[in-house]
């Protein structure tokens, strides 16, 4: 390991580490997806879906999803049995604690989380129902970092088919 | 004003990544051992060597219109396996419900296609548990192979 790490790049390290915490304040939050997300993750869950952060979702959630992978909200998405354990070990470990989100929502469905709705309250039916959308589940439509995890305000895009008048509504 | 916020947002936000991005080499060199011999793609196997081998399950040669219009039909469902993968799987296909991309499913358009024979039976399991409600039997899965194979660019 060391003889792949110069002397320059540790002194890099060592200052970034020093500097991560004030980092990580000036965001609204960092991304949410964590650094030992298994690779089965993407490869399994975000191969339909937005690899959603763990942390949305509160354990007991992820306990029922993970135990129902056949009728996975209309879709099977079976697995072999070690994957699931895999998976279920890490997603307990990273699920939600914060207030907000240690709720059950109704269906295990993040986008039924109070939360979510008052987040997106704005958001006319319309909106939701565009090609390019979808789905409320489909986030990368309109959260451009979403894939990795990050969902800030700044990396909002416009789907395609917005009128100009739901262009002028974004900004509300 | 929110405009200028934003800006004076995003300019103290540009020096996150420098240090995001010195984490993340050091990382990926520490990991280099490790993420080189974990591979998410076994690439096993070869789109014809599939075919040939859900032919031999069948006992029956593969025909590529008969796949076709297995693929393309919708079998008592609400989906076909085009509802996701498009008609023809050339170009980048769409999940039905969540919107998520998904990429060529005819080898010709996408080299990691049929590449892994762990994936090819996974997703054959449960993409007909969608659309048929059941396992699709071997000379369903050879005559869309032999129809995903014809299809070139």
């Amino acid at each position: 390991m060391t003889p792949l790490m110069s002397s320059f790049t540790r002194l890099w390290v060592g200052a970034a580490a020093a500097l991560t915490p004030l980092a990580s304040a000036w965001a609204d939050h960092g991304p949410l997806l964590p650094r030992n997300m298994p690779p089965s993750y993407v490869q399994e869950c975000a191969s339909c879906h937005t690899a959603y952060p763990p942390a949305l979702l509160p354990a007991a959630s992820w306990q029922r999803l993970m135990g129902g992978l056949k009728q996975h909200y209309g879709s099977d998405a079976s697995l072999d049995p070690a994957t699931v354990a895999q998976l279920s070990q890490w997603l307990q470990a990273n699920a939600g604690t914060y207030k907000r989100v240690s709720e059950v929502p109704p269906q295990d469905r993040i986008t039924r989380a109070a939360w979510f709705e008052r987040k997106h309250r704005r958001i006319e039916p319309a909106v939701w129902a565009l090609p390019s959308v979808k789905s409320a589940a489909n986030c990368a439509a309109c959260h451009g970092g979403a894939d990795q995890g990050r969902y800030d305000d700044d990396e909002l895009r416009y789907p395609a088919g917005l009128t100009q008048r739901q262009r002028w509504m974004w900004h509300d | 004003m929110s405009f200028l916020l934003n800006r004076a947002r995003r300019a103290r936000r540009a020096t996150v990544p420098t240090l995001r991005a010195t984490l993340l080499a050091t990382g990926l060199a520490l990991c280099a051992s490790v993420s080189l011999s974990v591979s998410a793609w076994a690439a096993d196997t070869s789109p014809a060597a599939q075919q040939a081998r859900f032919s031999a399950e069948a006992k029956a040669p593969a025909d590529a219109e008969r796949g076709r219009v297995f693929f393309t039909s919708r079998q008592g469902g609400e989906w076909s396996c085009a509802s996701c993968h498009g008609n023809p799987p050339t170009a980048q296909g769409k999940h039905a419900n969540t919107g998520k991309l998904i990429k060529p499913l005819a080898p010709a358009f996408n080299p990691m296609a049929f590449t892994d024979s762990a994936r090819v039976d996974k997703w054959f399991r449960r993409n007909c548990n969608d659309v048929l409600k059941r396992e699709c039997s071997p000379g369903e899965k050879a005559d869309v192979l032999a129809w995903l194979n014809s299809l070139k660019p």
